[in-house]
C-alpha cells in the first residue's frame, strides 16, 4: 500500500520552475531514496510533502486519501538546514518540539526518556545546546524528529555531522524504524548509503523526475552487459579471438592475478564468452558488472543534461 | 491555535526567566528613582556646608541688614583688611569677599572675590538679599522725597501676581479647569513611553526571528506549525514580556513614589522654611506668603488631573501601546526573516523605524500645538499615531478624530500582519541571499 503519493506536482517560483509535473509514490514500510543534484528541486518537493509550501498544481495523497493539514502530525522531518535553540536546555527543547508535533507532555516525556536511554545521553538533559558538539546536537535532533512516532519520516542528508560510529548508529535506527513499519523518505548525495538502505529511488534533475523504481531493477536497467574476468595464464592473441562479438574495456595484466572487463556487443550469451576464454587460460572468477548507484546517478544526470541542452 | 499558545509560552518564559530581564526590570525603577532623588538629595547636602563671607561695605547700606543664617555667616570687615584680602585671597577663614561699592545705588553692581568658583546657590541667595535691601533703600528714598502719606502701604497694595487659569469648555458647556502644562507633561511622558516600548520590543521580535533563522531551527518548527502561527506566537509572547515589565514597573514605581514623596515632602517643607528665613528682610513680606500658595498649587494640580479624562487617557495608552507594538513588531519580524546578518538588518531597519523616530522628533511641536495640522495628520497616519495620538489625548481630542485614527490603525495592522506573514513565510527559508526591497515586494505575490 502507498502511504504517500504525489501526482503531477508543479511548483514555480518567480522566474524559475522548481518542480514540473513530478509524481512519486512511496510504499508503506519501505525506504524511499529521493536523489538528485543540488538545486534539482528535492528540497522543494520535501517541503511540499511537509506542507511548508503548497504546490501550484497537482495532487497529494496520504494513506490513500487526499492529504489533510492534520497529517503533518504523522510526519517527522529532519531538514538539511537544521538546528536547535542554542540557549535552551536539551530536555526542555526536545519536550517543546515534541509538543509542537501534538504530543501530550506526559507522552513526550516518556518517549524522550526511552530515546535518551537508548542513545545513552541522559546526562545531556539539563545541558544547554550550545554546550554540545555538533554530532551530539545532531543526535538530539534525530530524536526530536522521530519522537512522536510518525508514520512517515523524511530525512534530508541525515548523516552530515556524524562520525562513522554514529552514522552507523543512525543507519541502524533507520532500518529498525522501517522494520517496525515506518516509511522513510531519504534524501542524500551519498550513493553508498542509498544502496545500503533504500528500497526505492526517484531521481530528480532540473525540476523533472528522470528515473524511478526499485533499486535493484534500476541497476539492472543500467547494466552494460559487461563482465569481469579474473584469470591466470598468458593471452597471446585474445584480442583477435574476441574481436567480432566482444570488446575489452579494461585489461590489467601486470598483477599476479590478471583481470579484464569485457563488454558484449550483440546479444551473446555468457557461455559463448566462457567457451572462448576457457581455451585460453585458467578462469578464477567470472561475474557480471552491476553498475553502482553512483554510476547510475552520474550517467543518468549527465545524459539528461545533454538532452536538455539540445 | 493550541500550538500558537505553546510557542507564545516558550517565547514568554525564556525571556522572562533571563537574568538580564530580571535585573533591568527590578533595577530600572530604582535607577530612575535615584536619578530623581539624587540631585535633590545632593543639593540638600550642599546647603549644609558652612560658609563665612567677608563683607566690606563702605556705604553702610547693608551693614546690619545682612543677617547670618545657619549655613552662611557674614563677617563685616574694615577697609584695611579688605585691601589685604582682595590683593591676595588665600584666607582659609573666608569663602569669599563681598564688596559693596559706594555707588551701588546708581550702578546696581557689587563684587564677590574668591579663589574658587562661587556656587550658583550662594551667588543667587546673596544677589536676592542685596537686591531687596537696595530696592527697599531706593523706595524709601522715593517715599521720603514725595511725601505722600502712607505711600509705602499703597505701593505694597499695587503688587500683583497674575495667574491665568485655562478653562476648557466641556461637551455640555460646563467649564472645566484644565492645565496646559499638566496635559503637556502627561502627553509627553505617554508618547515617550510608547516610543520606548515599541522600539525595544519590536527590535526584540526581529532578533528572535533572526535567531531562529540563523540557528536553522525554523524549518524544523514550521514542519509542525504554520509559519504564521510561529510569528504570531512570537509577537504576542514578546508583547506580553513587555507588558509584564511595565506592570512590574508600575507596581514598583508606585511603591517607590510613595516612599519618595515622603522623603521629598520633608525636603520641601525644610527648604520652604529656609526660604522664609531668607526672605524675612523688609519689603519682602509677600514672598513669605508663597508657602501657602505652594500648597494650593499641589491641591490645584490634583484637581486638574482629576478634571482630565483619565479613563480615556489610559484606554488610549493601552490601545496605542498594543497597536503600535503589533504594527512595528510585525514589520520588524518581516525584516528579521528576510536578512541573514546583523548589518543587513540594520540597513533594512532604518527606513522602517524612521516614522517612529520622526514621531518622537515632532512630539514636542505637537505638545505645544496639539490642534495643529501637523498634530492632526501625524495622529492619523498609523506609523506615527501611536506616539502622537497619546500625546494629544490629554489636551482633549474630538471623538471623531480618535475613532478615525483607531479605525485606520486597526485596518493598517490587519494589512501589515498579512503582509508580514507573507514576507516571513518566504524569508525564513531563504538562505545566503542578499535581499533588497524589490525582492521582498516580490515575495508578497508568491502563492503559499
Amino acid at each position: 500500500m502507498e502511504i504517500f503519493q504525489a501526482n503531477n506536482v508543479v511548483k514555480e517560483f518567480v522566474g524559475h520552475v522548481a518542480l514540473s509535473s513530478v509524481s512519486i509514490s512511496v510504499k508503506e514500510a519501505s525506504v524511499f531514496g529521493l536523489l538528485g543534484p543540488n538545486g534539482a528541486g528535492k528540497t522543494t518537493l520535501i517541503r511540499i510533502i511537509n506542507q511548508i509550501t503548497a504546490p501550484d498544481s497537482g495532487e497529494l495523497f496520504f494513506e490513500g486519501r487526499p492529504m489533510r493539514s492534520e497529517d503533518i502530525s504523522q510526519i517527522g522531518y529532519l531538514p538539511e538546514e537544521r538546528g536547535l535553540y542554542k540557549k535552551m536546555k536539551v530536555g526542555e527543547q526536545a519536550l517543546y518540539l515534541a509538543q509542537l508535533k501534538g504530543m501530550s507532555k506526559k507522552d513526550a516525556l516518556m518517549n524522550l526518556k526511552l530515546w535518551f536511554e537508548k542513545f545513552e545521553i541522559q546526562a545531556w538533559w539539563g545541558k544547554k545546546v550550545e554546550e554540545l558538539s555538533k554530532g551530539m546536537a545532531q543526535k538530539v535532533q534525530f530524536i526530536t524528529t522521530v519522537i512522536h512516532e510518525p508514520k512517515l519520516l523524511i530525512f534530508d542528508e541525515p548523516f552530515t555531522g556524524f562520525d562513522p560510529i554514529n552514522t552507523n548508529l543512525i543507519k541502524n535506527e533507520i532500518l529498525e524504524l522501517k522494520k517496525k513499519g515506518t516509511t522513510i523518505i531519504f534524501s542524500t548525495h551519498n550513493m553508498s548509503s542509498v544502496e545500503e538502505i533504500c528500497d526505492h529511488i526517484a531521481l530528480i534533475n532540473q525540476s523533472k523526475k528522470i528515473l524511478d523504481g526499485q533499486i535493484d531493477q534500476v541497476k539492472e536497467r543500467f547494466k552494460t552487459n559487461t563482465f569481469e574476468v579474473q584469470y591466470r595464464g598468458e593471452t597471446p592473441d585474445l584480442d583477435n579471438r574476441l574481436a567480432a562479438n566482444f570488446r575489452i574495456l579494461e585489461h590489467e595484466t601486470n598483477a599476479q592475478l590478471k583481470q579484464m572487463k569485457v563488454q558484449f556487443l550483440n546479444g551473446n550469451s555468457n557461455n559463448e564468452l566462457l567457451k572462448i576464454l576457457m581455451n585460453q587460460f585458467e578462469i578464477v572468477s567470472f561475474k557480471e558488472v552491476i553498475p553502482s548507484m553512483n554510476d547510475v546517478f552520474i550517467h543518468v544526470v549527465e545524459q539528461n543534461n545533454l538532452e536538455i541542452k539540445e | 491555535m493550541n500550538k500558537s499558545i505553546l510557542i507564545l509560552k516558550r517565547e514568554y518564559l525564556t525571556r522572562v526567566k533571563k537574568k538580564s530581564f530580571i535585573i533591568t526590570t527590578l533595577l530600572m525603577p530604582v535607577f530612575m528613582a535615584a536619578l530623581m532623588v539624587l540631585p535633590t538629595y545632593l543639593a540638600m547636602m550642599d546647603d549644609k556646608e558652612e560658609r563665612t563671607i567677608a563683607v566690606y561695605d563702605p556705604t553702610s547700606l547693608i551693614l546690619d541688614r545682612l543677617e547670618s543664617d545657619e549655613f552662611t555667616k557674614y563677617h563685616f570687615i574694615p577697609k584695611q583688611e579688605f585691601q589685604e584680602i582682595s590683593k591676595d585671597f588665600k584666607s582659609d577663614n573666608y569663602y569669599a569677599v563681598l564688596y559693596i561699592p559706594e555707588n551701588i545705588l546708581t550702578t546696581n553692581r557689587a563684587e564677590m572675590i574668591s579663589d574658587k568658583q562661587i556656587t550658583f546657590d550662594v551667588k543667587n541667595s546673596i544677589t536676592d538679599r542685596i537686591e531687596n535691601i537696595i530696592e527697599g533703600e531706593k523706595r524709601k528714598k522715593v517715599v521720603d522725597e514725595t511725601g505722600v502719606p502712607d505711600l509705602e502701604k499703597k505701593l505694597a497694595a499695587t503688587r500683583t501676581n497674575i495667574k491665568i487659569e485655562t478653562i476648557k469648555l466641556g461637551e455640555e458647556g460646563e467649564a472645566v479647569k484644565s492645565s496646559t502644562e499638566i496635559a503637556m507633561a502627561i502627553g509627553y511622558v505617554a508618547g515617550f513611553l510608547i516610543y520606548m516600548f515599541v522600539f525595544i520590543y519590536g527590535t526584540m521580535v526581529m532578533r528572535g526571528v533572526m535567531e531562529e533563522k540563523s540557528n536553522r531551527i525554523v524549518e524544523v518548527i514550521i514542519s509542525s506549525v504554520k509559519p504564521f502561527q510561529l510569528l504570531f506566537g512570537k509577537i504576542v509572547g514578546i508583547g506580553l514580556v513587555g507588558l509584564t515589565q511595565i506592570a512590574i514597573w508600575v507596581i514598583l514605581g508606585t511603591a517607590i513614589a510613595t516612599g519618595m514623596s515622603a522623603f521629598i515632602g520633608g525636603g520641601t517643607s525644610e527648604s520652604i522654611s529656609q526660604a522664609q528665613s531668607i526672605m524675612s528682610s523688609p519689603g519682602m513680606d509677600q514672598v513669605a506668603a508663597s508657602a501657602p500658595v505652594k500648597e494650593n498649587i499641589t491641591l490645584e494640580i490634583l484637581n486638574m488631573i482629576g478634571n482630565l479624562n483619565i479613563p480615556l487617557i489610559l484606554f488610549g495608552l493601552f490601545f496605542y501601546f498594543i497597536c503600535g507594538f503589533l504594527l512595528y513588531a510585525s514589520l520588524q519580524g518581516a525584516i528579521g526573516s528576510a536578512v541573514d546578518s546583523d548589518e543587513d538588518a540594520q540597513q533594512m531597519m532604518l527606513p522602517v523605524m524612521m516614522p517612529l523616530i520622526f514621531s518622537i522628533i515632532i512630539l514636542f511641536a505637537v505638545a505645544k500645538n496639539p490642534e495643529g495640522s501637523l498634530a492632526f495628520w501625524a495622529s492619523m497616519i498609523p506609523l506615527t499615531s501611536p506616539v502622537i495620538m497619546v500625546a494629544r489625548i490629554p489636551f482633549g481630542v474630538p471623538a471623531w478624530q480618535i475613532i478615525l485614527s483607531m479605525v485606520i490603525m486597526l485596518g493598517t495592522i490587519l494589512g501589515t500582519i498579512w503582509m508580514a506573514g507573507k514576507i516571513y513565510r518566504t524569508g525564513i527559508l531563504m538562505y545566503g541571499k542578499k535581499v533588497n526591497l524589490k525582492e521582498i515586494v516580490k515575495w508578497l505575490f508568491y502563492k503559499n
